[in-house]
């Protein structure tokens, strides 16, 4: 019996902007999750991860991460990642101002 | 192939004799040089004053123990050649000459990666150096 | 003060550039990232959960005006318009670009200022007690001892990529305002019985996943012997210490698993070799730094108009009840600006806020301002016929809050708004909790009580040495905060004790409302603390408060 595979987007820093950003299936970054490829075959995560990782020149720190389906596209499932698409609560800084 | 780097940038390798582990030291027909890992106890250094070469592996460059090595061996009175062979970076060049090596030793991968510019930026590394004012 | 020679300009000048060129590197990559993240850290450079922060070191928390201005511009142009001071006495920037950091450092070197050895696995900005040169307890003013452990560890070649962090922490003052027994070598000045002034060593403390009250390694260490022995320690440390584990590589550990008396034994023979090679020039450069830190020509004037407003203004009254502490010169206070307005973010200030702190400071300050590690701000020397302006003039920018010590004064890390390695959110259970007792008006009534915040098991907000100490963790995917009690900083450092299970998010609010109204219940009367009442009564009382309904449960 395989375990059930969570499915997950690559997300990473921008090297020069240092925030947060996700890969598409047309192989960009965005800055909105809901535009990420979410990834539901383990092996195919994987690789994607590897492809990531080997853009040096655009992210640093490349992972995956858990993600679930929503009507608009990926979302994530952890708070963590949540604030990753948000910004810091004390402030209106980050993607919760610059993406809207 | 390895390619040692001093202050005047890159060089192919010009010591012959060879390098042997400490625990391998015998009574030879050569000067061998002596590798140390860089988990070699301090006690272990005594009597290596008269060594001709010794070089000390980093084998990760965030592994700075030879660095403390290597200045442990100076203070004791070594006075032969002295080399930081692995991963060492560019940026850590001036520590290591600091510290009381005379040349690096890295690979053919990391040399190409960080040209011989990269090392000679900072063969000036007896400027700005807080240590030597402290110590006059 | 201590202002920069040709030679620390000429260093600071040269490492920029060698940053810039580090920078270049790794955008066209010859760097790969795993090699940049040590240099960047070097430079104090990290990346965040939303973007790169920069640490800017305040060396021992001393700024003079022109640097706190240079701070807001840098604020202003590179950032968002603030900057957070962080319990390490220094500032960090939350937004910076890639490509602007060796601008930002370019402009801290233009009025002595470095982010060097902020961060990475190296000696850390060097801190200090916060009162230096003011106390009226202190035996000497610290900070040329700090200065000079700066110099001597700054760019030092052996201990660049030691196997963790190390932190240095120094005071001249019994009471303890620097925590020294919480840092990896805290530094007490002391007199031996001669009278000459020299220190007690303390190593091996510190607080985060194994938190441990540091042990005295010498009684007395004479002043020209403190840069070989402390090169002495962080030489043997850089060998023995463990680089298997990131968890066990801290020198607390190394003292711990080899023993207080291995580690003696090395470290004086160590130095006894380290010894011979100091010459003599540290001192004579000792010397001249601390002619440097000579105190301010101190004024005597009258006083009268002060006490005349005291009775007169209230609010004036409250805020020098709370705020100012004992000067060692006549007629002068020492301020304490809290940067910990009721609901706002401790420890963040505007770039308007630290202008109006600058002009303070130069014109009734003798051109001192000092961070402290609790998230303060301080005007060292203050007349106090000056206070009333003073005053007046913080009340304009919001930074006249009336609550140094107390229940509102509360030290947060960035936690999980803005650090990567947090657990859980600090910043909101801070503002919610001052807010609270805002409402509640009680914060007087309970007097002094040291409420701390970690968003992570590493402990930056101290929260190990809170009377009340919280937590943030993630369970099961939840944020959930625990409690700890009974912690101390100072001179009698103690390690708060867990008081139990953890509390939600929701719930980690009212918790400490029922902890400290429960508090006044028990207190024995309104001059005993909360943690003389935590010590003289022990947990269980604190602990029913927190956890009614589980106490009723184990009595059935
Ligand atoms: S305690 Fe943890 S969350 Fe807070 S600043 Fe330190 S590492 Fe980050």
């Amino acid at each position: 019996m395989s375990r059930t595979f969570i499915p997950k987007v690559v997300t990473a820093n921008a090297l020069l902007e240092g925030d947060a950003v996700w890969l598409t299936e047309a192989d960009t970054w965005t800055r909105d999750i809901r535009d990420a490829e979410l990834l539901t075959d383990e092996a195919h995560a994987d690789l994607r991860l590897l492809e990531a990782q080997s853009r040096k020149a655009e992210i640093a720190g490349a992972y995956l991460v858990d993600a679930k389906q929503n009507s608009d596209g990926p979302a994530p499932t952890h708070f963590r990642e949540e604030f990753r698409t948000r910004g810091p609560s004390n402030y209106p800084h980050g993607k919760q101002v610059e993406l809207s | 192939m390895s390619v040692i780097v001093t202050d005047t940038g890159f060089a192919p390798e010009d010591f012959t004799c060879g390098f042997v582990a400490l625990s391998d030291i015998a009574a030879n027909d050569c000067d061998y040089g002596i590798d140390l890992a860089s988990d070699t106890a301090p006690t272990a250094l005594v009597g290596l004053t008269n060594a001709a070469m010794i070089r000390i592996d980093f084998p990760s460059f965030a592994d700075g123990r030879g660095f403390t090595l290597a200045a442990m061996l100076r203070s004791a009175g070594y006075k032969g050649r002295l080399r930081a062979k692995g991963h060492v970076l560019a940026d850590q060049y001036a520590m290591a000459r600091r510290s009381g090596f005379d040349e690096v030793e890295i690979d053919g991968a990391l040399a190409a990666r960080q040209p011989a510019e990269q090392w000679k930026f900072r063969a000036d590394w007896q400027n700005h150096n807080y240590q030597a004012r402290l110590r006059g | 003060m201590y202002t920069y020679t040709d030679f620390d300009e000429a260093f600071v000048r040269e490492r920029v550039a060698q940053f810039r060129g580090q920078v270049e590197r790794r955008i066209d990559g010859s760097l790969t990232e795993d090699e940049f993240k040590p240099l960047r850290l070097m430079n104090g450079l990290y990346l965040q959960l939303h973007a790169y922060m920069l640490r800017v070191a305040v060396p021992y928390g001393t700024l003079n005006p022109t640097q706190m201005r240079k701070l807001a511009d840098i604020a202003d142009r590179w950032d968002k318009g603030y900057g957070h001071f962080t319990t390490r006495q220094n500032i960090q920037y939350n937004w910076p670009k890639l490509q602007d950091v060796p601008d930002m450092l370019e402009a801290l070197a233009d009025v002595g200022m470095h982010a060097i050895q902020t961060s990475g696995n190296t000696i850390r900005n060097v801190t200090a007690d916060h009162f230096a040169g003011a106390a009226a307890d202190e035996i000497e003013d610290p900070r040329a001892i700090a200065e000079l452990l700066r110099q001597w560890s700054t760019d030092h070649p052996e201990f660049q990529f030691l196997p963790r962090k190390f932190k240095i922490a120094v005071t001249g003052a019994a009471h303890d305002r620097a925590v020294t027994k919480a840092h990896d070598i805290g530094l007490r000045m002391v007199r031996n019985d001669a009278g000459e002034a020299g220190f007690e060593v303390i190593v091996g403390g510190g607080l985060g996943r194994t938190p441990m009250v540091g042990k005295v390694l010498r009684n007395f260490l004479p002043k020209a012997d403190l840069l070989p022995y402390c090169e002495a320690i962080v030489s043997v440390y850089n060998l023995l210490g463990r680089r298997d584990n990131k968890y066990k590589a801290r020198i607390k550990i190394t003292v711990h698993e080899n023993g207080l008396e291995k580690i003696q034994e090395l470290v004086e023979d160590r130095f006894a070799t380290i010894r011979a090679g100091f010459s003599g020039h540290d001192q004579d450069l000792l010397a001249k730094i601390e002619a440097a830190f000579a105190p301010p020509a101190f004024v005597t004037k009258s006083i009268g108009g002060y006490e005349a407003t005291r009775l007169a203004n209230p609010a004036f009254r409250s805020w020098t009840d709370t705020n100012l502490a004992e000067h060692k010169a006549n007629g002068y206070a020492i301020v304490s600006i809290s940067i910990k307005k009721h609901g706002a973010t401790p420890g963040d200030a505007t770039s308007d806020q630290m202008r109006v702190m600058a002009d303070l400071a130069e014109t009734y300050g003798h051109g001192e301002l000092r961070i402290s590690h609790e998230q303060n701000v301080i005007l060292p020397h203050v007349h106090k016929s000056d206070l009333a302006k003073v005053y007046a003039a913080l009340r304009q920018v919001d930074l006249a809050t009336a609550n140094i010590g107390l229940a509102s004064d509360i030290i947060a890390c960035p936690g999980m708004d803005y650090c990567a390695l947090a657990t859980a959110r600090s910043i909101p259970i801070a503002q919610e909790i001052a807010t609270r007792f805002d409402e509640l008006e009680i914060e007087h009534e309970i007097g002094q009580l040291k409420i701390k915040i970690s968003g992570c098991i590493n402990a930056c907000g101290h929260h190990h040495v809170g009377h009340i100490g919280i937590l943030g963790l993630d369970r099961a995917g939840v944020e959930s905060y625990q409690i700890t009690l009974g912690g101390d900083g100072t001179e009698t450092t103690t390690i708060g004790e867990r008081a139990g299970r953890g509390f939600s998010a929701d719930e980690i609010v009212p918790a400490i409302e029922r902890l400290v109204t429960g508090y006044l219940g028990l207190r024995r009367d309104a001059d005993e603390t909360f943690l003389q009442a935590y010590r003289r009564l022990g947990k269980q009382p604190f602990k029913s408060i927190l956890y009614p309904a589980q106490d009723k449960a184990n009595a059935a």
